[in-house]
């Protein structure tokens, strides 16, 4: 096989692994810290590129502005979300949330769709990051590659914030056992809704990334979530770092798949999801799941 | 056994059918034909979907794939083999209940969330696989020409004699959900759904149970998905994909889950409600996502649910 082809495809496994672990990173720390599913994802993904989009119309951001701007606004508008509708449904069962959160889908989708058309809307990449970069055994865009360190770094830091840091501990503290934590004084309801704007807001930050890569269309957000689901159940929703490497590891993996049999070019994620339920139906970082008796 | 299932689901329940029944006969006179005819057959898909959400407490966002997956069969079944109308509704029926029986082995380990984002991904396969198989499916031209198959020897090609077959199918359909619901296969999927482990420790195997009530459901989308393809003389990728399950989630819930005649109700409100919109606005999933978004966060027990609640409340089951 051609090396330089193989080199190519792994890079381009790593780029849409690298859009899996951040969208799926942002679930899981909401899941972990609310028990829900937020099906308004993609929804946050697709507001993330179009902000991206906008601050360059409006407000002539550059990419690097927008990259800091459009993930701080739509994380304003998910707290604003989990204030108003998600906090109120938190104590019932977890599908209502996601059925809530669906119905929240539909209406940003729809609502962009009156604002923007179908048409999709192209965005350029940054000057500094234009051009391609030989690797030895391929030229790579910049661009790509910049995504791939970026969303690695981001990552990282994220896990680091949780693991290594104060807030971090609250955060996994509030996770296992609520009331005690608040208990000892610290605002959890305060926390969850952090946790919340948080976790859309690196949906948003992976919408910007993905801006210039892919045309800008409201309906961006739910062809990805629904692949995101299915790596989230690959990976179970056990742990934050299990959903960061399993997002990077189906990347790689469908990228492999599609190259050794093309017509599962748009599949693999799925087939794969089928394989993993039938040998791990827990997923590779998860439990089963059991109500109370 | 429309007696029992009547009494049981209290009072009410007789009052409803027969409302219901009379509704659903002066339909084509009151809404466009076409309109009635799906009306009924969203009734019944919508109803099928309850019969997995609101009494095994399962929540698929992949129904679509059923849908899709007979509309597509029987259409081919009609347009190359040239099958009649009963025939070919079996095909319809027997690919969905094939396609629920493979992912539904696969998946029904897992409940809550989980279920829903197998099914959605499952879901997603199917369209894909119907968007490759371009010579079967005609992909993004859709299967087109389908023609109306004859019924017992007779042609149905009037709209109202269409609405009024497509009826007797979907009451069939109906009455089969209610009998399954009301069965003591659909007690124990309602205690399952109640309290899984305390189910178990009981004895039932409740994964044989659920997987049972997933096939029977798909069994029913799939009659819904072959009166689409007839009614409709052609279908498209738009029945495999992941809207069209949410739309049918949407009904459900809107009507009442768990109460079989809600989501009957939820798909022709669905459906009215879209019909008047389309004529005002480009967008009317704006506005029934923000009645979803209402009936999710204030009137959980759906419009017709909200319903038998103040009724039952006030008259106690005796």
């Amino acid at each position: 096989m051609d090396l330089s082809l193989l080199a190519l495809q792994l890079f381009n496994g790593l780029v849409s692994g690298a859009f899996y672990a951040l969208l799926s990173l942002g679930l899981a720390i909401i899941f972990g810290m609310m028990r829900i599913v937020n099906f308004a994802h993609g929804a946050m993904y697709m507001l993330g590129a179009f902000g991206a989009y906008m601050a360059a119309q409006y407000l002539h951001l550059p990419f690097w502005g927008a990259l800091i701007i459009a993930p701080l606004a739509v994380g304003l508008l998910g707290m604003a979300f989990e204030r108003t509708l998600i906090r109120r449904l938190t104590s019932l069962d977890p599908l209502y949330n996601l059925l809530l959160t669906f119905g929240l889908t539909l209406v940003i989708e729809e609502g962009m769709k009156q604002f923007f058309g179908m048409q999709g809307t192209p965005y350029s990449v940054p000057s500094q990051l234009q051009g391609a970069v030989n690797l030895g055994v391929t030229f790579y865009p910049t661009y790509r590659l910049f995504i791939i360190v970026f969303s690695a770094l981001v990552c990282l830091a994220v896990w680091l914030a949780i693991e290594r840091t104060p807030l971090g501990a609250k955060i996994r503290a509030a996770t296992e056992n609520p009331p005690l934590v608040q208990a000892f004084g610290i605002n959890t309801s305060r926390l969850a809704t952090l946790t919340f704007g948080f976790g859309v807001a690196l949906a948003a930050l992976a919408g910007v990334l993905a801006a210039p890569t892919t045309s800008v269309t409201p309906a961006m957000g739910s062809d990805i979530i629904i692949t995101t689901f299915a790596v989230v159940v690959i990976g179970g929703m056990g742990s934050i770092g299990g959903s960061i490497i399993t997002g990077f590891i189906v990347g790689l993996v469908a990228a492999i798949g599609a190259m050794v049999y093309p017509p599962v070019a748009n599949t693999g994620v799925f087939i794969l999801m089928a394989l993993v339920l039938l040998v791990r139906p827990a997923g590779l970082f998860g439990v089963l799941e059991r109500r109370s008796i | 056994m429309i007696a029992r299932t009547l009494r049981m689901s209290g009072g009410i329940g007789i009052w409803l059918a027969v409302v219901w029944l009379a509704l659903g006969l002066a339909l084509p006179w009151l809404v466009f034909p076409r309109l009635a005819a799906d009306i009924v057959i969203w009734a019944l898909f919508a109803v099928a979907l309850d019969l997995l959400l609101g009494y095994a407490g399962l929540l698929s966002f992949g129904h679509a794939m059923f849908w899709g997956a007979s509309s597509y069969l029987c259409g081919i079944l009609i347009v190359r083999a040239h099958w009649s109308f009963v025939p070919a509704v079996l095909g319809g029926i027997l690919a969905a209940v094939i396609i629920a029986a493979i992912v539904g082995a696969v998946s029904i380990r897992r409940q809550g969330i989980y279920f829903a984002m197998i099914t959605l991904a499952f879901a997603q396969l199917v369209f894909f696989f119907a968007n490759q198989f371009k010579d079967f499916t005609g992909a993004e031209n859709g299967l087109q020409g389908v023609p109306r198959p004859w019924l017992f020897g007779l042609p149905v090609n009037d709209d109202r004699a269409f609405y009024y077959i497509a009826l007797a199918f979907a009451v069939l359909g109906v009455a089969f959900a209610l009998r399954v619901v009301h069965s003591p296969f659909g007690q124990v999927l309602t205690a399952i759904r109640e309290n899984e482990p305390r189910a178990i420790s009981l004895g039932y195997a409740s994964n044989l149970y659920k997987f049972g009530a997933f096939v029977l459901s798909a069994a029913l989308s799939g009659l819904a998905g072959s009166l689409y393809v007839i009614a409709h003389g052609f279908t498209s990728l738009d029945t495999v994909q992941w809207q069209t399950s949410g739309q049918v989630v949407i009904m459900t819930v809107l009507g009442g889950m768990g109460t079989i005649f809600g989501p009957m109700f939820g798909a022709a409100l669905y459906l009215l409600i879209n019909d008047r919109l389309s004529t005002l606005t480009n967008s009317p999933g704006f506005v029934m996502g923000a009645l979803f978004i209402v009936v999710v966060s204030l009137f959980r027990r759906g419009i017709v649910g909200e319903l038998i609640h103040l009724f039952t409340r006030k008259k106690p089951a005796a």
